[in-house]
This record gives C-alpha cells, sequence and structure tokens, in this order.
C-alpha cells in the first residue's frame, strides 16, 4: 500500500489545527469568567 | 462524503435567500431539511470509514470522528458572530452573508475531507493486528445485514440507551444559559452564561474522544452503565448543588455529565460494530441516530415543558429546574435496565455469505 506524504499529513492537520485552536481558544476566554 | 458537502453547503446558501426574502419556511427547507441530510451523512460516513480503518481501537477510531463533530459547535458558534457583526450594516445585521460564508467555507472544508479520506483495501489489517478467531461475550466474529438488526431486540436496547443518554444530555445542553442565570440569581450575567454553554461544548467534545477510547478497554456496556449510574448520582445532586448557591460545583458537575452526554454519542458506533459486526455498520448506525432526532425533542420538550408548568404554580425560578433533574435521573435508570439485559445477537440473524458493503 502506498504511504501518504508526511507533507500531506502534515497540511491536513494544520487544517483542522487551526480552526480548532482558535474556537478553542475564543471559547475558553468566555468561559474563564466562571471561576473568577 | 460529496453528496454531504454539497447539501450542507447548499443548505446555507438556501437559507441566505430565506433570510433575504424575510421567508422563515425557505430558512427551514434549507438550513433544516438540505443541511440536515448533508449533515446526516457526512455524520456517518467518517465514523463508518475510520472504524474500518482501526479494527483494533474502534472506539478510539468512532471517538475522534465524533469528537470533530461536536467540537464544530466551539468553531461555528463564535465565527457565525464574527461574520455578522463583520457584514452588519444599518439596515442590515449580516445574517445572509455570514450564511453564504460560511456556506462556501464549510463546502470547501468538507472538499478537503473527500479528496483526502479512503477507504482501506480489501483485507487490510494495522500491522500486528490479529482479528478474534471468535465470538466472545457481546463482540461478534459474524455480521447482521441492516434490514436483520432492525428484527433483533439488541438493536432496539440500544435505541433506547442512546435516547436516554442523549435525552438527559440535551435538556442541559439546550438550557443551560437560561438554567445557570436563573439558578443563581445574580451571580451569573448573560455573557458568562455564555461562557458556561462553551465550556460544556469543550467537555462534550473532549468526553467523545476519551470515553469512547477508554471503552476499548472497559467494554462498552460497562462503559454505558458508568454513564448511566453516574449520570443518575450526579443529575440527583445538581438541586442540592442549586440550593447550595456554588456556582464552581455547578458548572464541575455539569461539565461531566456532558462528558458522558459526548462519550455516548462516540461510543455507539462501536457498540454496534461490537454486536452487529462491521458490514452494514454505517447504516445501522444510520438507522440508530432517529434515537437522536427523537431525543432532541424530548429533552429541550420535557425541560420547557416542566419549567413552564412549574412557574404556573408560583415555584421560585431557582427552584423550577429541581424536578427536571429528578425526572432526567430516571430516564437514565431506564437506559441502565436496557443496558444491563444486552445479549449477544442470536446466531440466526448472522449474515451466512461473503460480506457486502452497506
Amino acid at each position: 500500500m502506498r504511504k501518504t506524504s508526511p507533507l500531506l499529513i502534515a497540511l491536513a492537520w494544520l487544517i483542522v489545527g487551526i480552526p480548532f485552536l482558535w474556537g478553542f481558544s475564543q471559547t475558553v476566554q468566555k468561559a474563564i469568567a466562571l471561576f473568577q | 462524503m460529496f453528496v454531504a458537502a454539497c447539501c450542507f453547503g447548499a443548505g446555507f446558501l438556501v437559507s441566505a435567500l430565506g433570510v433575504k426574502l424575510h421567508n422563515l419556511w425557505i430558512v427551514y427547507l434549507g438550513y433544516g431539511l438540505i443541511g440536515g441530510i448533508g449533515l446526516g451523512i457526512g455524520y456517518i460516513s467518517p465514523v463508518s470509514t475510520l472504524i474500518k480503518w482501526f479494527p483494533d481501537r474502534p472506539g478510539m477510531a468512532t471517538g475522534m470522528a465524533i469528537m470533530g463533530f461536536g467540537g464544530g459547535a466551539m468553531i461555528g458558534s463564535p465565527l457565525a458572530v464574527m461574520l455578522m457583526k463583520s457584514f452588519a450594516t444599518a439596515t442590515s445585521a449580516g445574517v445572509a452573508e455570514a450564511f453564504v460564508t460560511m456556506g462556501i467555507v464549510y463546502f470547501l472544508f468538507m472538499m478537503i475531507g473527500v479528496l483526502l479520506v479512503r477507504l482501506p483495501a480489501e483485507g487490510w489489517r494495522p500491522e500486528g493486528y490479529v482479528p478474534r478467531a471468535a465470538s466472545a461475550g457481546l463482540i461478534t466474529v459474524g455480521n447482521v445485514t441492516v434490514d436483520q438488526a432492525f428484527k433483533t431486540r439488541q438493536f432496539w436496547q440500544l435505541w433506547l440507551v442512546l435516547c436516554m443518554n442523549v435525552t438527559a444530555g440535551i435538556g442541559i445542553l439546550e438550557t443551560a444559559s437560561p438554567m445557570i442565570q436563573e439558578m443563581f440569581p445574580g451571580h451569573v450575567s448573560a455573557v458568562t452564561a455564555g461562557g458556561f454553554v462553551g465550556l460544556l461544548s469543550i467537555f462534550n467534545m473532549a468526553g467523545r474522544f476519551i470515553w469512547a477510547s477508554t471503552s476499548d478497554y472497559m467494554g462498552r456496556r460497562n462503559t454505558y452503565m458508568v454513564f448511566f449510574t453516574l449520570g443518575i448520582v450526579l443529575y440527583a445532586t445538581i438541586p442540592s448543588i442549586g440550593h447550595m448557591g456554588s456556582v464552581p460545583l455547578f458548572v464541575i458537575v455539569c461539565a461531566i455529565l456532558l462528558s458522558m452526554y459526548g462519550g455516548g454519542f462516540a461510543t455507539i458506533p462501536a457498540y454496534l460494530k461490537d454486536v452487529f459486526g462491521t458490514m452494514h455498520v454505517g447504516a445501522i448506525h444510520g438507522r440508530l441516530l432517529t434515537a437522536w432526532s427523537v431525543a432532541g425533542v424530548l429533552g429541550p420538550v420535557l425541560v420547557n415543558y416542566i419549567r413552564e408548568y412549574q412557574l404556573g404554580q408560583g415555584v421560585a425560578k431557582s427552584d423550577v429546574y429541581d424536578v427536571t433533574m429528578y425526572l432526567m435521573a430516571v430516564l437514565l435508570a431506564v437506559g441502565f435496565v436496557s443496558n444491563w439485559f444486552m445479549k449477544p445477537v442470536d446466531d440466526r440473524h448472522h449474515y451466512q455469505g461473503t460480506p457486502l458493503e452497506a
């Protein structure tokens, strides 16, 4: 079976990871007020 | 997945048209029906594909796929707000433009998935993985077709398990913002309540991966036993926590409950794979998700109906959720019983020919 290029795997993780981290940071910023 | 991308993207565009024309029915048609079809197909496809790539860790595989689905709320919600703000003018709230942008963005992202995702070759196995030679406990080595699965009592038991777990979770999730504000008057503002909803979505997402992965070691039945047992205890303690006035404790309990709600979603495909085999697991999962649809109506209706009734009876706003929480504990007890009596599918239901894809 042909192996997937590591570059393509890194790109796929970036496509998922960047929006996820943005959404996560937005959510945490709002939620932090609950514990202040 | 291509069909899912087209339907989901088109659903947003049709909704934008509905907003422009001020016609709510077009919005229902777009976001509800067309977008809903795209959402349903897009939910099932990665789950059934990943199960085939990870036959040795089906819980982790379904957890990863369904975690992505749960995490989407964390991105979609702030993105929609940001887009509406940037498109807002003196005469428009920017909703139609936000719908169009989101439709295009979702379509493009889903198309990346369409181009990347592939099914493994027939007979492919992970290195070092040796499939089971014989059925053990609830885990079968046979396969049950989707039509045959529908006729087994195990399908309906799992339907009830999912429905009860989701009804209880949605009951909190859908009313989280007004609930925390009313239970702790003067302590939680609308903005902070928004943060609470966001926090629940993080735990909902994390629970999908963590609980489903754990189920590979604990077993699916035992994992649901934990959900139901711990869930009953936690739901039953929420009224007391409300009367104590402890916001942090309330948040922690709700976060654990929502992690188990997400965990229930993510573990069910692996449970189906154990009980009915991999051959038609995607199609069987699709039919089982009717339990989610029922729960999606039942949970919020129950919470809102009981709240309104209690308010009509003169109960204080901070106490109107007490009965609801006890009722959720009862629903989880029903799920517990259904899961307790799970038995392997009888051999007569197993498919005898060469395995076929659904």
